[in-house]
This record gives C-alpha cells, sequence and structure tokens, in this order.
C-alpha cells in the first residue's frame, strides 16, 4: 500500500490560512491504514484547523468528509457538490488522489494535508516499511524476495558494499542491509547460484527515468466506452 | 599490456605491486596535491586519488589526478557510482584518457548519509546516483577499452585504455559471499584489485583461498589494504566502527603497550604509537605478500603520506621497479 504521513499542523495552517471555507477531505484506502488520512483523520484535522483559527482570531468554517479513494473519480464525484461549495479542498490522500481531484474538481484548489512517503507493508501494528520502489521490471525472483531497489541504500544490484556492519547498513544501524538479507535467504532457499550471474546495467526507464508513466488496458477501455455508448442509446445492446 | 598503465607494468614483471593513496583537499588549490605527489612520488607504483570519499566535497578524482601526474606520480583515479550517471562517467572516462590517466579503481562510493562519520557536515540530503554498481562500472569501462563501445552500443573512434581497478571487502558481511562478490568483479574485467584494510591476516588468508578456489585470483592482481595504525585509540575505533575490518586483539595491546610506555608525556606517546604502527605495517605487509595470489599491496597511511617512505624502505620494497 501507499504509505503516508501527516504534514505538521503549522504547515497546514500555512497553506490554509488565507481562505473561507476549507473541506478536509479524507482517502478511506491506503492511507486509514496508516492513520494519516482516512474519515478519521480528516475529522481531526478539521478540527485542529478550527482550534487554531479561533486562537489566530481568524473566521473560518472548517468541514470534513471522505470517500473510499480518492484515486478513482466515481468515488470522489458524488461530493462535487460539496467540494464546490468551499474555497479549498484540503486532501488528506496520498498525493496520487490530490493530483486527481485537483485535476477534476478544476476550479477549486486542491491542496495536500500529507506527505506521501512510500509503498510499504505493515509488518506489525505501527510499523510501516519501504519494500518496492515500484521501478517497473522487477527482480524479486532473483533476489531471494527482498528488494534491492529500495531495501539496499546504493540500489545495488550484484550484491553488497563494503558497508555492511554485523548485517546493518552504512547508513545505520538500525537499517538492514538488504544484501545481507538477499544472501541468507538465497542460502536457505537453496538458491545462492543465482546470485553468481552478473546483472547488467539496468533499464531504468521503466522506473521514473523514462517520463511520466502510463498503462493502457485496451480491452477494458473499449468495454466502458461501448458501455457508455449503450448507455446514451448510440449503440443496441 | 592493456593498457600503458606503470602499474599493470609491475604487476606483469612478477614483483610486489605497491599502491599508497593521495586525499584531495577541500580546497580550489592544488598546493597540497602537489606536496603530497611529492612526497610519495617513487615510493609506490601509483596512487589512489579518493572520489569525495566520505561524501565530502573536495577536487575531484580526474583534476587531483592530472595534478598528480604532471608531478610525476601516477595516479589511479576512482570513480564512484554514487555521484553519476552512466552518460557522466562515460564522459569523464573518455576526458580522463584524452588528459592521460591510466588507472581507474570503480568504487560503490560512501553512502552521502555518510558525511564523514559525523565529523563534517557533509551532504546528506543529496539526492544519489548509482544508476549502476561497481560489478557494472567495471564492465562497462571493459566494454570501452576492448570493444569500444559504449555501454548504450554506439561506437568510439579511439577507446579509453584503462588499467581497471575494483574494491573487495573480504571480511564484509554476509563474509561466505565475499568471495562470489570477488569473482562477479574479476569476471566483469577487474584487472587488480584492492581491499578494505587488513589486520586479521589468518582470516584475510582463508577467505583467499576460497576466492583462489573459484578461479578468481589467477585473473586479477589482488593487492592487500594496509591500513598504516596511527594510535591505539585508532585500532579500537576500526575494529568497532569499520565496515569489514577486525583488529586481532594481540595489535591493539601492542599499541596500548606503546602509548603506556610514554606515561604521562602525549608527545611520546604519540611518537611511540607511531613507530609501533611502522612496525606492525611491515609485519603486515610481510605477511600479506606471503599469501599464494597475493600480488602487491595497498598501503593507506592516512593523513600520513609522509610515513610511505620508511614503511616501503623498511619492507625492502625500496627502490620499486
Amino acid at each position: 500500500m501507499i504509505v503516508g504521513e501527516q504534514k505538521p499542523i503549522e504547515e497546514i495552517w500555512n497553506m490554509v490560512k488565507d481562505k473561507k471555507k476549507v473541506l478536509v477531505f479524507g482517502c478511506n484506502t491506503c492511507v486509514a491504514v496508516c492513520h494519516a488520512g482516512g474519515a478519521k483523520e480528516a475529522e481531526i484535522i478539521a478540527s485542529l484547523l478550527r482550534i487554531k483559527a479561533t486562537e489566530e482570531g481568524i473566521e473560518m468554517t472548517v468541514d470534513h468528509g471522505a470517500c473510499e479513494r480518492q484515486c478513482e473519480p466515481e468515488f470522489f464525484i458524488p461530493s462535487m457538490e460539496k467540494f464546490k461549495a468551499h474555497d479549498l479542498v484540503l486532501s488528506t490522500a496520498c498525493g496520487v488522489g490530490v493530483n486527481l481531484m485537483s485535476a477534476e474538481i478544476g476550479d477549486i484548489p486542491v491542496y495536500p494535508a500529507l506527505n506521501t512517503e512510500f509503498y510499504g507493508a505493515v509488518p506489525k501494528a505501527g510499523l510501516f516499511v519501504e519494500m518496492c520502489g515500484g521501478c517497473g521490471n522487477c527482480i524479486l525472483h532473483l533476489t531471494g524476495g527482498i528488494c534491492p531497489i529500495v531495501r539496499c541504500s546504493k540500489s545495488l544490484l550484484n550484491g553488497p558494499c563494503g558497508g555492511t556492519n554485523n548485517g546493518k547498513c552504512e547508513i545505520s544501524n538500525e537499517v538492514d542491509c538488504a544484501w545481507y538479507l538477499i544472501v541468507e535467504r538465497m542460502k536457505k532457499l537453496g538458491t545462492l547460484d543465482k546470485l553468481l550471474e552478473i546483472q547488467p546495467p539496468k533499464n531504468w526507464a521503466t522506473a521514473t527515468h523514462g517520463g511520466p508513466r502510463r498503462m493502457v488496458l485496451e480491452h477494458i477501455a473499449a468495454l466502458e466506452e461501448k458501455e457508455d455508448k449503450t448507455a446514451k442509446g448510440e449503440v443496441k445492446k | 599490456m592493456k593498457s600503458d598503465s606503470n602499474l599493470e607494468r609491475v604487476i606483469l614483471s612478477g614483483k610486489p605491486a605497491v599502491t599508497a593513496e593521495l586525499g584531495p583537499p577541500m580546497s580550489a588549490s592544488p598546493d597540497e596535491i602537489v606536496h603530497k605527489a611529492h612526497t610519495l612520488k617513487g615510493f609506490c607504483d601509483a596512487a589512489n586519488i579518493t572520489d569525495c570519499q566520505t561524501a565530502v566535497v573536495r577536487i575531484s578524482s580526474i583534476a587531483a589526478a592530472f595534478i598528480a601526474q604532471r608531478e610525476g606520480l601516477e595516479p589511479v583515479m576512482q570513480m564512484t557510482c554514487r555521484d553519476r550517471n552512466r552518460i557522466a562517467m562515460q564522459a569523464d572516462l573518455l576526458g580522463a584518457a584524452a588528459l592521460g590517466l591510466k588507472n581507474c579503481l570503480c568504487i560503490a562510493g560512501d553512502h552521502q548519509k555518510f558525511g564523514a562519520a559525523g565529523k563534517l557536515k557533509g551532504h546528506p540530503g543529496a539526492k544519489n546516483v548509482y544508476d549502476v554498481d561497481t560489478t557494472q562500472l567495471v564492465g562497462i569501462l571493459k566494454k570501452m577499452r576492448d570493444e569500444s563501445l559504449q555501454e548504450g552500443g554506439d561506437k568510439l573512434e579511439v577507446p579509453p585504455k584503462f588499467f581497471i581497478g575494483a574494491t573487495w571487502t573480504p571480511m564484509g558481511d554476509p563474509m561466505d559471499f565475499r568471495p562470489y562478490n570477488l569473482k562477479k568483479k574479476v569476471d566483469a574485467g577487474a584487472d587488480f584489485i584492492q581491499t578494505q584494510g587488513i589486520y586479521d591476516m589468518e582470516l584475510f588468508k582463508s577467505q583467499c583461498e576460497k576466492a583462489r578456489n573459484l578461479g578468481v585470483l589467477e585473473k586479477t592482481a589482488l593487492l592487500a589494504g594496509i591500513i598504516v595504525p596511527k594510535s591505539a585509540m585508532m585500532l579500537k575505533y576500526m575494529d568497532a566502527s569499520v565496515s569489514g575490518v577486525t583488529v586481532p586483539k594481540p595489535l591493539i595491546d601492542r599499541m596500548a603497550k606503546a602509548k603506556e610506555a610514554a606515561g604521562d608525556d602525549k608527545k611520546k606517546a604519540k611518537q611511540l604509537q607511531e613507530e609501533e604502527g611502522i612496525k606492525i605495517t611491515i609485519e603486515l605487509i610481510h605477511q600479506a605478500l606471503e599469501i599464494p595470489g597475493v600480488k602487491g599491496v595497498h598501503i593507506q597511511a592516512i593523513d600520513w603520506e609522509s610515513a610511505i617512505e620508511r614503511i616501503v624502505k623498511d619492507a625492502g620494497l625500496y627502490p620499486r621497479p
């Protein structure tokens, strides 16, 4: 899932303080799981902003709401009237939600209340760990299911650097050396020989280095178009 | 010969090779490089010119290497994977070759969070590159030199004839993978290897044995890294904190004894420890050169370049071939 963290309330306040009618709008999927941007957190942020406005003697209405997912229009379009009744939407979604809502709402600004952090797992309650870099060219079958792109501080593909110390990374003794983990896992799996193959320079074009990425599923897009036309009576069933 | 390098010539001669290290300054003046080059000249076959080691900005390795070469000291230019993508790397390699540089050591580079182990500010907020890793950079250099091809496949009119180096941390974790790590770098094209500082020669010997069994040591020139110890405190610090370095207790005890012999006289304590440090270094050099497959030593006298002359002479490695 996408892990996000709330921005400090002071930073949020500085974004919104010139507005009169603010809607704090939550997203109930990933960022709700990390207790940063679901309906509950949106409500708390709204309360904090109201308190802040009172303290500062500023007249401001702060409302709150939420939808299931801000990364798909069908979930937030029903709230369009609500958005239009405000002069700012403060989204507690990840950056994807902020981008899409901003594009769809158009004439009302959508600001981020969170810092979007990473694609992460929740190995135990309250702990979120980055585990995938979304590089567009997965090699986890070669590395024992441990991603060297984001779990190695140097994204090394052919083995550890000289900075491993007692299984920890040179950047911090709280960070595991991914290559230490990879070697240990591959030993357990009996597939250490896979690590002996030299991995050639990676094609980073599939990651964020090849320009903005998009993916089209032609059959799904065509089906959707057909359903639209059917609904409008342009095509017979 | 693959290159015009003096280091390669010495290695091919079969005599033990000696490399040293020259750290460029945080300054726009060439003076310190010129001074250090004259201190080292004649006492090593080539000297590594570090590339913003510990992720701190210094005169670039290429520029400092050029200055050292002008002064008559053969440099081993270093190139980290931290600061350049493959385009910048290859452009700099062509430029370095055009300037007459002959050796290139490929390294991952200390992470920018490292910032001189907290002693300096550094640039912990910098964006690193790591477009390619060390093994891949070695492969790129080999492809450029031997096939006149860039990584992307475009032809080079004149290839850069580098003697290609890489590093090895034989005693780093995970230790049983380290010989394979070396094999990958050598298979990719590393002509010579410089190791992390070795104090535990028995352990190093057993790692070398494993590498030899993989058929690696006949394909490359392994230079054992020796970091000249200056004090008991330095040895304790390296043992506890430097990745891949373990210092046997008897060596720490020897240094501690040298310090104690000076009583409260701090100047004398420094002097006695430095004396002992040089003795230890010479012993380590001799032990390393006896290990089958070891073709030379890489002596690092950090901020103590003036010690190299005496070490090389007392170790019986002078004059250089």
